[in-house]
């Protein structure tokens, strides 16, 4: 931001709510990598403090609302602050989304624990988290560096995420038609993937967000949003090609 | 911008320079017709002044010099050809503080149709007053007072009374400066729901203090600075991403 | 609690002492003036309320043909009525009174002096508007002598002796006498404001004074308001402000300062010595006091023209009126309170000026009302001034009622002021 605004108490706020959004991502960002290792190690005590801290998300989110819907009462704020406020309701909502997805993963533990199988089994699904993580952290880098080329970049890195989801569905589905006794544990582990998956796409959001409160406008071009499972179904030939 | 919106009026660099103080270093901007055009900026920016050069206000006051041209439908009105009295009853005036003439609501309204001859009869006359009135919004408040002091009102309705004033002579353009600044927020809601209403019929330039209001009011937005036009455009555009870092800092409060 | 009430040391104390010297230097100030107005009018008042009232004769006088014409040529010689000796009446009517022998030429002397020498004019103009009344006898109203006026009034002191007195023991004895009967008695002296001019001070009134000054303040109003508020409007709305209008302005607010013993010497310089208008009189004295006042109007329109709200001028520029349309329409109208204030105060100084009309001639006796504003007049205040320097006691009695009257005159133009100023402030 440019030069300080004449009333200083505005800053502040601003500040506040901008460190506050700071602090619900690497909260969000904490939960769903101690919720991926509580799959991977099968630990249940871990699980459960997850699902346990998903509360301290809503309530972040919540205050931030209350804030900002604060701010625009008594200030009544205009042009770049105005977006910044909005923005940051908006990124609050994605990031306790994001905190939801970990809660759902960590959820899945339980249901695991009587069919837990090697720690090779989980390996790319640990790779996708941490590609997920990684888009999340450098959007809540670039917000806080206000920088819009780094912003622009996280946007590009989103077809890696949806190209890693397709090959993962795939591999868990050849799972499955090779071993109908992996059906359970597959199923569960492509539901974290699809979790995963939504991780980057509100990642994504954040870096729209963070885009329209440095420009005023949201990106031009349509992003290539889609992962590519639906078509996975269709094409049971390529499945039997690449796994037999 | 959009080709069905026509130009009212036009300044061509215009200049004002105040014995040797330069007011305003060259504007160049249109008004267009029907449209409400807000002109903003920090006091002493000149807003007020390019204002005034709109109807020639600035001739009244002394050491002002004016340069450049305002074009008003292709007319120069700081050509000789058109004379500033007939100016000032095509390009009405609004003044920050309601100024009702200490007489009654009746002769406060009647006394610009009187003066240009708009009325060739007493019934004329009075259908003229009641039209004005009703435009304004205070005709129904204020029916039964007609011949009461116009001094006797409220705030609010005094600036309503010299709106209807401004409208009786049927001018083209209502130059409005800081219309509200002292009026409470009920009378400043009916003023911004008035020059809603008025845009249908004329063409309405405000001066203002508040962004909020520029913003509830106005389709155009003009950002003055120094005596400078610092940025011009649609109302929306300058108050959520406007372009000039100058204009965002004085609509968010930032100027150091 | 009381470390929470922390009274820090803010010099209150000195300040509230300051306030109170303060207050207490205004109102011995204002008790000063109060005191010396009171004085001032107590001392007028006490002097002068007596002149209002004069001493008269009411007694029947008998008209003997035998006196007024005593051969009977009155149907041939007209004028023969006009000469005839009517104190001669009087006296014979007041010694009747008095029980003075007709023979006794002493003491009729002393009766002839109880009365003045006006009543014999008096009764000579009722005869000769109504000869048919030759014959008769008339119960009429005459004014006594001023020294008997002022010794009735209480006015002189009657211990010195006889000698030293203008009124001998016996008059004093009749007087007594003739105060128990009635005869003798106060009415309220109309004659002070209709006479003119005379040695006598029982005849003498301000009728020429209050005439003059009539006249002199209608040439002031007529004169110097249309010149004074067309002056100020021009200046204050129409001309530029440049080294010009200042140097004008400056000269105006000179003028004002102006001694007026030099308007008079101007006045005697332009208007006698070089327009040749006839010296002592009102049209003169008019136009000296109009150059007099004209500056006070130009600078009190100019500060009630500029105490017009800007807003209304703007108002009125702003439909299209046009300068003069604004000016005419809008400023003066509400200027009008305070140019006709700063106009009734200009003439109410004038009215008490002195010294101009000194210089051109209005200081004279003048016996003769004036009929038009070129015959010769005085003024109140210059007649104030003549009948101050006279030393007889009803003269002095006579100036203090003269100064009653001039202020008199002046607080009802004043009271003009406030209410005129209301009234036009009251419209709206």
């Amino acid at each position: 931001m440019s030069a300080q605004h004449i009333v200083r108490s505005f800053d502040k706020e601003l500040d506040y709510l901008a460190k506050k959004i700071a602090e619900m991502g690497k909260h969000a960002r904490h939960m769903v990598e101690r919720s991926i290792s509580a799959i991977v190690q099968d630990d249940s005590f871990l699980a459960d403090r997850v699902i346990a801290e998903d509360i301290v998300l809503d309530e972040a989110e919540r205050d931030i609302d209350e804030k900002a819907i604060l701010i625009i009462a008594l200030r009544q704020p205009m042009a770049v602050d105005l977006r910044e406020i909005v923005g940051t309701i908006r990124m609050s909502a994605d990031l306790e989304r994001i905190g939801d997805m970990g809660k759902n993963i960590a959820k899945r533990v339980a249901a695991m624990t009587e069919i837990r199988q090697s720690a090779s089994f989980y390996k790319n699904l640990e790779a996708f988290a941490s590609l997920a993580l990684r888009q999340l952290d450098e959007v809540l880098d670039a917000y806080a560096k206000q920088s819009l080329e780094r912003i622009d970049a996280v946007r590009e890195h989103d077809d890696e995420i949806d190209a890693m989801y397709t090959s993962l569905f795939r591999e868990l589905l050849s799972y499955m038609v090779e071993y109908p006794s992996n059906i359970t544990v597959c199923t569960h582990l492509l539901f974290c993937a699809k979790n995963i998956e939504r991780i980057g796409d509100h990642a994504t959001n954040i870096a729209e967000t963070v885009h329209y409160i440095l420009t005023g406008y949201y990106p031009l071009s349509e992003r290539p949003k889609d992962d590519q499972t639906y078509e996975v179904g269709l094409d049971k030939k390529r499945i039997f090609q690449k796994n037999v | 911008m959009n080709p069905e919106l026509s130009i009212k009026m036009r300044g061509l660099d215009v200049k004002v320079f105040y014995d040797s103080n330069q007011a305003l270093h060259g504007i160049t901007l249109s008004i267009l017709e029907n449209n409400v055009t807000a002109l903003i900026g920090p006091s002493g920016c000149g807003k007020s002044t390019f204002l005034r050069c709109l109807n020639r206000m600035n001739d009244t006051i002394e050491g002002a010099r004016v340069t450049g041209h305002v074009f008003l439908d292709e007319e120069d009105i700081y050509d000789s050809s058109l004379d500033v009295v007939e100016l000032r009853s095509r390009v009405g005036m609004v003044f920050q503080k309601p100024n009702p003439f200490p007489k009654s609501i009746y002769e406060n309204v009647a006394y610009g149709p009187r003066i240009h001859g708009l009325a060739r009869s007493r019934l004329e006359l009075d259908e003229i007053v009641e039209k004005s009135l009703l435009k304004a919004g205070l005709f129904n408040e204020i029916k039964d007072r007609l011949h009461d002091a116009g001094t006797g009102l409220s705030g609010g309705q005094q600036q309503r009374l010299c709106i209807a004033r401004a409208i009786a002579v049927s001018p083209e353009v209502i130059l409005m400066d800081e219309p509200c600044s002292a009026l409470d927020p009920i009378a400043t809601a009916r003023i911004e729901e008035l020059i809603d209403d008025l845009r249908k019929n004329y063409t309405i330039v405000i001066v203002t203090h508040s962004m909020q209001q520029a913003a509830r009011v106005s389709q155009f937005t003009a950002m003055f600075h120094l005596g400078t036009l610092i940025e011009f455009g649609a109302t929306e555009t300058i108050f959520t991403s406007p372009k000039e870092q100058r204009t965002q800092d004085y609509i968010t409060g930032r100027f150091g | 609690m009381s470390k929470l009430l922390k009274h820090r040391d803010i010099r209150l104390k000195q300040r509230y002492r300051a306030e109170a010297f303060f207050r207490s230097c205004g109102l011995f100030a204002i008790s000063l003036g109060v005191f010396f107005l009171l004085v001032l009018l107590y001392s007028v008042f006490s002097q002068g309320v007596s002149a209002f009232w004069q001493t008269s004769l009411t007694l029947s006088v008998k008209l003997d043909a035998k006196i007024i014409d005593p051969e009977g040529r009155r149907a041939n010689d007209p004028q023969i009525i006009c000469i005839a000796d009517y104190p001669r009446l009087l006296r014979n009517a007041l010694a009747e009174e008095l029980g003075v022998s007709l023979d006794d030429l002493v003491s009729l002397r002393e009766v002839s002096r109880m009365f003045s020498f006006g009543a014999g004019s008096q009764l000579r103009d009722l005869v000769v508007k109504n000869p048919q009344l030759i014959g008769t006898s008339q119960k009429l109203t005459f004014l006594a002598a001023s020294h008997v006026d002022s010794v009735f009034k209480g006015q002189v002191n009657l211990s010195v002796s006889e000698t030293k007195r203008k009124l001998s023991n016996k008059q004093l004895e009749w007087m007594k006498k003739l105060a128990y009967e009635g005869i003798l008695h106060k009415t309220f002296n109309f004659g002070f404001f209709i006479f003119s001019a005379s040695s006598r001070p029982e005849m003498s009134g301000l009728g020429v004074a209050l005439i003059g000054s009539f006249y002199m303040m209608f040439i002031v109003l007529l004169c110097s308001l249309p010149i004074g508020v067309a002056a100020a409007v021009y200046l204050e709305e129409y001309a530029g402000r440049n080294r010009f209008t200042d140097l004008i302005e400056v000269n105006i607010n000179n003028l004002a300062a102006v001694p007026s013993i030099i308007f008079g010497l101007l006045g005697l310089v332009v208007f006698i010595h070089f327009l040749g208008l006839p010296r002592s009189s009102s049209l003169v004295g008019g136009l000296v006091l109009t150059l007099m006042t004209f500056p006070t109007i130009i600078i009190a329109t100019r500060s009630a023209l500029r105490a017009v709200s800007p807003s209304i001028r703007l108002a009125a520029l702003g439909l299209g009126a046009s300068k003069t349309q604004t000016v005419f329409q809008h400023v003066i109208p509400l200027a009008i309170p305070g140019i006709l204030t700063g106009t009734i105060l200009g003439l109410a100084h004038a009215l008490g000026e002195t010294a101009p009309l000194l210089l051109i001639g209005m200081v004279a006796f003048v016996a003769n009302y004036p009929v038009s504003p070129m015959d010769p007049a005085t003024a109140v205040p210059v007649q104030i001034y003549m009948w101050a320097n006279e030393a007889e006691r009803a003269f002095v009695e006579r100036t203090f009622c003269a100064i009653i009257v001039l202020l008199m005159f002046l607080a009802l133009m004043n009271i003009a002021a406030v209410l005129l100023r209301n009234r036009f402030e009251r419209r709206f």
